[in-house]
């Protein structure tokens, strides 16, 4: 086994036991970001050499000093006795979409190119107050508003790493791309509509939505304020609930933080899969998708292999003592995207408002007559076409005469969206489900330009992940093998709200009872070893 | 019925409420994608919902996700978010003349 394939739970015992430096650590993760990241994303666009269309791109920044003073601390800890903490030595990418106070924090957007935040965000205070060691920032769709990282304001955006011609998914696609391509064994991304389960499918790892309010958004730049998630990106199950455990909490900055206390998320990893009641639904079987002018909807099959990879592990659970049970009425996930492009996109206008050219960030080199044209100029330069989309739409559907129709109406189907989860979970109900389990999306990755551009065909990407996003509960994807192009096919577990460890205990048990089949040992092509590894 | 198109007219209402300013090419990207989106969520504004069914501003309503007392706290260190305004002055943000709001002539 390579050093870069150790999980963050093997790092972190090794260093904690002093068998391993983590300054060691950092220098052997920086050797490796070095040979397969290649270029970093940039402001202004660089033309590539051959090389970089087999490089990974996830970084905008590695924050090596930073990074290297953890590191010496770490160690210093370990010299003396100290608890280094339970992700001691542990190097973590962090989606640019977080404030640590002294590094450039940008969105990926021009209008935060400049900004160096005050204040460090929550999560990421405790990662570092755990012993990690916080590599770099890493890529994602400007302001997180995509599902391939093409919108990124800083170019080239990730690649995916098992075919570099695919896009990554997105938006917190450069966490994905940087934990599948070994340069970190965890990643810290957000979801608000599917951001970290997506990418992560798309790029063949583990990412986990924690139930709303499980963990803080304090430091996050906003995008819904009511759906936004951060959570773990990694290799797999027990990884995910070792990082759950540091960051999730209670969070004074944070009023939207649960009073619920954690569980225990690692200790959920030894029970076994025995008396588990997991559903299937043939509503999650294929999407609704509109014609772009008629919006007449018709329905559309998935990517038969994405199907079959769900119907596949179904039966490997059923092997492990899972007790599956099919036909689950799902019938208002039909809803989850329409939903989400209204209450999304009035959320999003909403927070996007203070970004104006006089606190903080870009700030227009124009000579302006007055502050509306300040304001005016700096939006129109500093913003992307998703931004000002998304500020447009949101502005539209919440306006006074259109928000009986759109905004208000699409707050009422969000519990009705919920309401079909409240009622498979229901234990006196005729289902009570432990779990819902479904495809991670609609198809594997697909080319990079094939579908940007197209904003609602890329909005629909996230169909099978963001009716969890609505009814506030957790969700896990888990690699589930390959289609016949080589790209990696997802299953997710959704679970009722504050039940990450059964989605993390489902999916390490679907880890240990598919540990031999074959697909588990293939690479990614970046890696420079070909698909498949001895 | 097919779904509400935003003309021109309503696209250029829209872009000066927003305070955005775009060329002529991102204009006619934006509106036709606006249009698209607007057909997305035509079936939303069609469906027919129970008068008694309530508004979720968030998805979740139970247990721990009570309101709170949202206490303010000073910044530590104010000097360090003024830092980062392209102008100070006695401590203050400064910005461009704000009479001229509404776009009066210079």
């Amino acid at each position: 086994m390579k050093f870069y394939e150790l999980s963050a739970r093997e790092i972190a015992q090794k260093v904690r036991s002093g068998e391993l430096k983590a300054s060691e650590v950092l220098e052997k993760t920086l050797s490796h970001i070095r040979a397969v990241d290649g270029q970093p994303g940039v402001l202004d666009s660089v033309s590539l050499s051959q090389a970089e269309e087999n490089k990974v791109h996830a970084f905008i920044e590695v924050t090596e000093s930073l990074a290297r003073q953890q590191a010496e601390e770490v160690d210093r800890k370990v010299s003396a006795g100290e608890d280094p903490g339970l992700l001691a030595g542990v190097p973590i990418s962090i989606k640019d979409i977080f404030c640590i106070e002294g590094v450039r924090t940008t969105a990926a957007s021009r209008i935060l190119s400049n900004f160096y935040p005050p204040y460090t965000a929550t999560t990421v205070a405790k990662l570092q107050a755990a012993g990690a060691l916080i590599v770099g920032k890493v890529n994602l769709d400007e302001f997180t508003f995509g599902s391939s990282n093409e919108s990124s304001a800083f170019q080239p955006c990730p690649y995916n790493p098992w075919d570099p011609s695919c896009a990554v998914g997105g938006s917190s696609g450069g966490s994905a791309a940087s934990v599948a391509a070994y340069e970190v064994p965890l990643s810290l991304g957000t979801d608000t509509g599917g951001s970290i389960r997506q990418p992560s499918a798309f790029c063949g790892v583990v990412g986990l939505k924690p139930t709303y309010g499980r963990v803080s958004r304090y430091g996050l730049i906003a995008f819904g304020s009511s759906l936004d998630c951060p959570g773990p990106i990694a290799h797999n199950a027990g990884d995910a609930a070792l990082m759950l455990q540091v960051i999730a909490g209670l969070d004074p900055r944070d009023a939207t933080t649960t009073l619920v206390e954690p569980s225990n998320y690692l200790g959920a990893l030894e029970q076994d899969l025995r008396g588990l009641r997991i559903g299937l639904s043939p509503d999650y079987a294929h999407i609704a998708y509109p014609d772009l002018e008629t919006g007449e909807v018709s329905y559309e099959p998935l990517q038969a292999e994405v199907n079959q990879a769900t119907l596949d592990a179904a039966e490997a659970l059923a092997k492990a003592g899972v007790e599956i049970v099919e036909g689950i009425p799902m019938p208002n996930s039909r809803f989850g995207i329409p939903t989400y492009f209204v209450i999304s996109r009035v959320e999003a206008a909403s927070n996007l408002h203070r970004f104006d050219g006089v606190k903080y960030g870009y700030h227009t080199d124009k000579p302006v007559k007055d502050l509306n044209e300040l304001y005016r100029l700096t939006r129109a330069e500093g913003f992307g076409n998703q931004p000002k989309l998304r500020i447009l739409m949101g502005m539209y559907v919440s306006a006074s005469q259109h928000s009986a129709h759109y905004y208000h109406k699409a707050l009422k189907v969000r519990g009705m969206i919920r309401n079909d989860f409240v009622q498979a979970f229901d234990k006196n109900g005729k289902y009570a489900l432990d779990l819902l389990m479904t495809p991670s999306t609609p198809t594997t990755a697909f080319k990079r330009k094939a579908v940007f551009g197209n904003t609602v065909l890329m909005q629909y990407s996230d169909q099978m992940n963001v009716c969890a996003n609505h009814a506030g509960i957790p969700a896990v994807t888990t690699p589930a093998g390959f289609d016949a192009k080589g790209l990696p096919l997802g299953i997710q577990f959704i679970a009722p709200e504050y039940r990450e460890d059964l989605a993390l205990r489902a999916a390490h048990g679907y880890e240990q009872a598919t540990a031999g089949a074959a697909w588990r040992s293939r690479r990614p092509v970046v890696l420079g070893q070909g698909k498949e590894q001895a | 019925m097919g779904p509400e198109k935003i003309t021109p007219e309503m696209f250029n209402r829209l872009v000066a409420l927003a305070a955005l300013g775009l060329d002529e090419s991102e204009a006619e990207y934006l509106r036709e994608e606006l249009n698209h989106q607007l057909a997305a969520v035509k079936e939303l504004s069609e469906i027919q919902v129970d008068p008694d069914v309530e508004e979720k501003p968030h998805g979740l309503d139970c247990l721990g996700a009570e309101p709170r007392p949202d206490e303010w706290v000073a910044f530590p260190n104010p000097e360090k978010i003024l830092a980062l305004a392209p102008e100070t002055q006695d401590g203050m943000i400064a910005v461009p003349d704000v009479a001229k709001l509404g776009g009066g002539a210079a």
